[in-house]
C-alpha cells in the first residue's frame, strides 16, 4: 500500500487526506495545531470540528511539528507547541504532500511595531477560535476581499470597527471581479450588508499610513492613495483607536518545499498539472502554491492527495481546481500591492521587527557600492536574521533594495538544543 | 470550564483551550516582551510566523504564546531580549 504523509490539516491538506485515502493509501495527516481545520476551519474550544469521519481513516497527528525535510525524509516533534523535551520522529513515506498554507502578508509602515497593530489573520483568529477581540475601537485596512470577514468577526466579538480601508481604487478592484464569480460576489455583499447594519464605512482607495503611541496604539492615521499606492498630500485623517489590523494579501509559507528541494515560481511551490513539485514524490497544495482562498486550498488537495496516492485525478477534480484558480488569478489582479508603498516610510520606520532595522539603514546600505549583494546586507543590516529569519520582512526587504527575496531558512521550525541532543528518534 | 494561569506570579483566569496569547489579551495584557531597545511586543501575526508573542512557559523561554494552549497551573513569565 502507498504510504502518504500529509503535512497541514488545513483545507488543503485535510482534502488531500481524503482524497489519498480513497485512492487505497495508508495515510498519516500531521499538523502543528491541536485541531484540524487550518487557518480556516477555527471554532471555540472543544466544539465538534466536522473532520472526525475523515481523520478516523487516518492516522492523525495533532500537535506535530515538521521541523525539517530531507528528500522525503520528515523529522517531526510531537508535543505542546516549544515544549522542552517534545518526541521526536522519523517518518518515510513514499510520497508526501506539503500543504503548510499562507500567513498574512504586511507591509511596514511607521508604528506597525506598535503593541496593537495586528495582522488581519491574527485578527481573524482571536475572534473567531478563541472569542478574544483586539480592541474596542478598530480600524480594519489593507488590501483584498479577505479585510470583510475580518471586520464581521470583530463586530461578532463586540468590537467597534471604525473604518474597513481597501488600499486599491474602485477602478482596479472592479477589473478583476465579474459576472463569473457571482457565488463570491453575493458572498460580499453578505459582508458588506453586515458591515452596513452595523453603520461601518468602507473606503477604497484609502490605507493607514501610520500607528502612533508611545507604549501601544492610540491613534492611526489614514490617507488617500492613488492607484499606485502613492500618498496623495493631504488627505490625512486621524482615529482615536485601540487597534489596527492590516494585511495586504498573504504570503506562502514554503520552508519544508524548500527544504525538500522544491523549485520555486515568485515564492509560490511550482506544481504541474496533478500537483506534483520539482521533486518526485512530492507534491503540494493549497495557499503554498498560490493564494486562492479556502475552497481553491481544497480542490488542489483533493487532485494532490488522488495523485500522490498513484490515482488519476477525476477530469472533474481537475476542471473544478483550474476554475477556482482562474478566480483566484482575477482576484489578485483586482487586490494589487502598489508598487509606490515605500512612500509611507521614514527613515527611523522599522522594517524589520526582529531586529529594529530601519528604513534608512537598509536603502543606504543597499545604496553603499562597497556592500552590494544580498548576503552582505543581511549581515550589515542583520535585517531577516532575527527569530522570524525574513518571514515577514523579507518582501518589503528585497523592494527596498533591489534584492531577490531568499526563501531559504534550514530549520522549518525552531528546535530545542536538547531536543536536538535526544538521540532517540521513534520510526513510525 | 477554566484554566488558572499565573503571569508573573499574578493569577489570570483564562477559558479551557485558549491559547496564552489569548488568555492574556482577554486579561488586558497587550504585551509581553520586550525587544533589544526596550520596545514592547505581544501579538502579531497570531499564527507562529512573526516570533513577537515569545514568553516563558514553566521555565522554558521562547514559547510562541499563539501556538501554546494555556494548561491549568502554567507558569508564565514575561521576556527581555536578553533573557532569549
Ligand atoms: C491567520 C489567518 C487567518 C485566516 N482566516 C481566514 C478566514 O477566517 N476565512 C477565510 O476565508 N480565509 C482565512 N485565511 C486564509 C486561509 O489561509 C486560506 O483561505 C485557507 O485556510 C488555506 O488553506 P491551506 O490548507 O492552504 O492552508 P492553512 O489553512 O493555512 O493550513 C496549513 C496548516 O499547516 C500547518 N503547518 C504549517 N507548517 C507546519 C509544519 N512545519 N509542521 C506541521 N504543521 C504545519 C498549520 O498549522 C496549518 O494548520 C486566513 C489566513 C491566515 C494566515
Ligand atoms: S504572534 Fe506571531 S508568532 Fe505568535
Amino acid at each position: 500500500m502507498t504510504r502518504v504523509v500529509v503535512v497541514g490539516a488545513g483545507p488543503a491538506g485535510l482534502a488531500a487526506a481524503a482524497h489519498a485515502v480513497r485512492a487505497g493509501a495508508d495515510v498519516t495527516l500531521l499538523d502543528q495545531s491541536a485541531a484540524p481545520g487550518g487557518q480556516f476551519h477555527r471554532l471555540p474550544p472543544g466544539a465538534p470540528h466536522g473532520f472526525e469521519a475523515i481523520l478516523s481513516r487516518c492516522s492523525w497527528w495533532p500537535e506535530s511539528t515538521v521541523w525539517a525535510v530531507a528528500g522525503k525524509r520528515l523529522h517531526v516533534l510531537r508535543g505542546p507547541a516549544d515544549g522542552a523535551g517534545r518526541e521526536r520522529h522519523v517518518l518515510e513515506p513514499d510520497a508526501l504532500v506539503l500543504a503548510t498554507g499562507a500567513h498574512d502578508r504586511t507591509l511596514p509602515f511607521p508604528g506597525w511595531q506598535l503593541p496593537g497593530v495586528y495582522t488581519a489573520g491574527a485578527a481573524q483568529a482571536l475572534a473567531k477560535g478563541e472569542r478574544v477581540a483586539v480592541g474596542r475601537r478598530v480600524v480594519v485596512a489593507g488590501a483584498g476581499p479577505f479585510l470583510l470577514p475580518v471586520a464581521e468577526s470583530l463586530l461578532a466579538v463586540g468590537a467597534r470597527v471604525l473604518a474597513v480601508l481597501e488600499a486599491n481604487p474602485a477602478s482596479t478592484v472592479r477589473k478583476g471581479w465579474s459576472w463569473r464569480d457571482a457565488r463570491k460576489a453575493g458572498e460580499l455583499a453578505r459582508y458588506a450588508a453586515a458591515l452596513a447594519r452595523h453603520r461601518v464605512p468602507y473606503h477604497l482607495g484609502r490605507a493607514v499610513v501610520e500607528a502612533r503611541g508611545d507604549d501601544r496604539v492610540r491613534a492611526v492615521v489614514t490617507a488617500r492613495l492613488r492607484a499606485d499606492w502613492s500618498v496623495v498630500p493631504g488627505t490625512e485623517r486621524t482615529y482615536e483607536a485601540d487597534a489596527v489590523c492590516v494585511g495586504h494579501g498573504f504570503a506562502p509559507r514554503p520552508e519544508l518545499a524548500v527544504a525538500a528541494g522544491c523549485a520555486l515560481d515568485g515564492g509560490f511551490v511550482r506544481v504541474g498539472d496533478d500537483q506534483r513539485t520539482s521533486v518526485p514524490g512530492v507534491f503540494a497544495a493549497g495557499e503554498l502554491t498560490g493564494i486562492g482562498g479556502a475552497v481553491a486550498a481544497a480542490a488542489e488537495g483533493a487532485v494532490a492527495g488522488c495523485a500522490a496516492a498513484g490515482g488519476v485525478p477525476g477530469r472533474a477534480l481537475l476542471r473544478e481546481r483550474d476554475r477556482l484558480r482562474g478566480f483566484a488569478a482575477r482576484l489578485a489582479a483586482a487586490h494589487p500591492v502598489g508598487a509606490a508603498w515605500p512612500g509611507w516610510l521614514r527613515e527611523d520606520t522599522i522594517v524589520c521587527r526582529c531586529e529594529e532595522t530601519t528604513a534608512g539603514e537598509l536603502t543606504r546600505a543597499a545604496r553603499d557600492p562597497a556592500a552590494p549583494g544580498p548576503h552582505a546586507l543581511k549581515l550589515g543590516t542583520r535585517a531577516g536574521l532575527g527569530p522570524c529569519q525574513g518571514r515577514l520582512c523579507g518582501a518589503a526587504v528585497s523592494a527596498l533594495c533591489g534584492t531577490a527575496e531568499r526563501h531559504h531558512r534550514p530549520i522549518a521550525q525552531p528546535i530545542r538544543l536538547g531536543e536536538l541532543a535526544e538521540v532517540k528518534e521513534n520510526d513510525a | 470550564m477554566t484554566v488558572e494561569i499565573t503571569v508573573d506570579g499574578e493569577p489570570v483566569a483564562g477559558t479551557d483551550g485558549q491559547t496564552v496569547a489569548a488568555v492574556l489579551l482577554a486579561s488586558g495584557r497587550l504585551s509581553w516582551r520586550t525587544t533589544r531597545s526596550g520596545a514592547p511586543r505581544g501579538v502579531f501575526c497570531g499564527i507562529g510566523a512573526c516570533f513577537d508573542c515569545l514568553l516563558t512557559v514553566n521555565g522554558v523561554p521562547d514559547v510562541r504564546a499563539c501556538l501554546r494552549r494555556a494548561a491549568d497551573g502554567d507558569e508564565i513569565r514575561t521576556q527581555s531580549r536578553a533573557d532569549a
